[in-house]
């Protein structure tokens, strides 16, 4: 019989294993810079910032996620590139494709190195340069994580599949217009107090600046009320692939992103506060038209399971997650698919302010994929980051009020639910 | 009807949708019918699987109306001022499976209304790949 979701078997790792230490690129469009370049970026962040130093030549192994440096800049056989440029051969490096969960799945491997005892010391990261190609081209290696001979001969595109979900969504619950535009409102709130996000700035800061082009330019300046009234202006806010406009949608990103995993026996030699991963899930779903529900996500709500099980914790527990808002409909069907909402509950928190960076149920502080960007290689390892900064006290204006965090949740979803990471990290 | 001796491949789906049929197969040990040409049934892993002609008669589930085109639709005429509809079908005899949707008014999509019937219409049936379509019955 065909795997079903299930209270999912309880695995456990070799050996604990935590994270000591992050590194983030700049997020946003870089015309001049390439993959290596933004890699190279992220790994000095990390070298910068860790708490008690880092000799490279420790580093034993590493994954890197990257979903089509081949199609987006005719660059294939990535990893060892990486390895030259970031002077770090002959150390093997293997490059991850899992779609936009590229990195959640090379966070994994690198875990598991560690857990089977092979390996004390690994860098695991992500990377996408994608702005080379016009709008028509990304959409099309995009689309090309879908299935190529039964999903995208029927026009389907990335946003589209996620509009078929949104449709299923607004059929079956209550779920509105509104509430897809006030998930991009949330996000973009917190992309603000964000330094490295591709939109570091609110809603209404990009209306203002709308509005003093057009009248430098002496055009009609748009009379907005509010960020709904903007985001309800077909001229500001076109439909992408309805019911998904340009603002439910995350950006094109040029980014990259690093952990440095180690084995937890030596944790201490790296810094006084590592944060462990103490659950991973990893699942595999179907396209869209043959999976059991039109809008649940299955390999979401499986690896979720196995993450929950090797923890040994709840949804309930989980106090600050990063979720794959790669559209605004994608964090609502998360919320539920992790189980902090029910089914067809998360519009209703949404409009309640509970997954606000002050609310009961913080989801994507950082900004997520929609305001901190979306380079989709580097996306896994991205939220981990913001994990990792929020569960030890350092994610600055974005922190969540809880002074008590201990335990954060990551779900990083590869095309429409081909894939999905799940992993929950305890603070140490 | 001789027995059906083509291959189950994308190759015998795209040839028979050439000939206007939507052809999937059902597995002979379990019964599990799919609207995809697959060499292996997904559900008991049987390999004795034969084609199965469906009917070609279905309704929309879900649906998406798209203004930001991929190349191919951009090269039929279709981008922001001529969205087009793609959605998923559930065919009559069961399995789901994603279509174009013609025949519905693409720029007002609120007016489409998941559920409705519909029926098959391949398009491009003159091209090597015909494009597996249905309009409102």
């Amino acid at each position: 019989m065909a795997a079903t979701i299930s209270s999912a078997k309880r695995r456990h790792l070799g050996r604990p294993v935590s994270i000591v230490g992050a590194g983030l690129s700049r997020f946003g469009a870089f015309r001049d810079m390439t993959t290596r370049d933004l890699f190279v970026e992220a790994f000095q962040d990390l070298i910068d910032h860790m708490d008690q130093g880092i000799d490279v030549e420790d580093i034993e192994c590493g994954y890197i996620g990257n979903y089509s440096s081949d199609l987006f800049e005719g660059q294939g056989h990535t990893a060892p590139i990486l390895a030259d440029w970031l002077g770090m051969t002959p150390t093997p490096i293997t490059r991850i494709e899992n779609a936009c969960a590229s990195s959640g799945s090379a966070l994994r491997e690198g875990v598991m190195a560690i857990a089977s005892g092979m390996y004390d010391v690994v860098l695991v990261g992500g990377v996408e340069k994608m702005t080379d190609l016009p709008t028509e081209g990304v959409t099309d290696v995009l689309a090309s994580a879908a299935d190529g001979l039964y999903e995208v001969p029927a026009g389907l595109t990335f946003p589209g599949i996620y509009g078929a979900l949104a449709k299923a969504h607004m059929d079956r619950y209550e779920t509105s217009l509104a509430h897809l535009a006030k998930v991009g409102i949330k996000n973009h709130t917190n992309g603000a107090l964000n330094p490295k996000a591709q939109f570091n700035t609110t809603l209404l800061d990009m209306m203002e600046r709308r509005k003093a082009r057009a009248e430098q330019q002496g055009q009609p300046v748009p009379d907005w009320r509010d960020e709904m009234d903007f985001l309800n202006d077909p001229r500001a806010n076109p439909w992408i692939a309805w019911p998904l406009r340009l603002y439910d949608c995350a950006p094109i990103t040029d980014g990259a992103s690093c952990v440095l995993l180690v084995s937890s026996e030596i944790a201490n030699n790296f810094t006084d506060k590592p944060v462990h991963v103490v659950g991973t899930g990893q699942a595999s779903g179907r396209p869209l038209h043959d999976a059991e529900e039109l809008t649940s996500l299955s390999a979401a709500r499986e690896a979720a399971a196995q993450a929950y099980a090797m923890a040994g914790v709840t949804p309930h527990d989980i106090q600050v997650a990063e979720v794959h808002d790669c559209f605004t409909i994608a964090e609502i069907i998360a919320t539920e698919d992790l189980g902090f909402f029910g089914p067809g509950e998360g519009p209703r928190a949404v409009d309640e302010g509970r997954t606000a960076l002050t609310g009961d149920r913080p989801i994507n502080t950082s900004g997520g994929l929609k305001a901190k960007g979306h380079p989709v290689g580097a996306s896994g390892v991205a939220q981990v980051i913001e994990t990792f900064h929020q569960l030890r006290g350092e994610a600055g204006p974005r922190q969540v009020p809880n002074t008590n965090l201990e335990l954060g949740l990551t779900h990083n979803v590869g095309g429409t639910g081909g894939t999905c990471v799940v992993n929950i990290l305890r603070r140490g | 009807m001789a027995e059906d001796t083509r291959a189950f491949n994308a190759a015998s789906y795209y040839a028979y949708l050439k000939e206007g049929q939507l052809m999937g197969v059902r597995c002979r040990g379990c019964g599990k019918l799919s609207a995809e040409a697959r060499p292996m049934c997904q559900s008991c892993h049987g390999r004795d699987v034969e084609w199965f002609a469906f009917s070609g008669r279905g309704q929309l589930s879900a649906f998406t109306c798209i203004s930001v085109v991929p190349n191919a639709m951009g090269e039929k005429g279709f981008g922001r001022n001529n969205p087009y509809c793609s959605g998923i079908v559930t065919l009559d005899e069961g399995p789901r499976i994603s279509a174009l949707i013609l025949g519905v008014d693409a720029a007002n999509p609120q007016n489409i209304g998941t559920g409705i019937a519909l029926t098959l219409q391949v398009e491009d049936q003159d091209r090597d790949r015909p494009t597996l379509a249905f309009v409102p019955a």
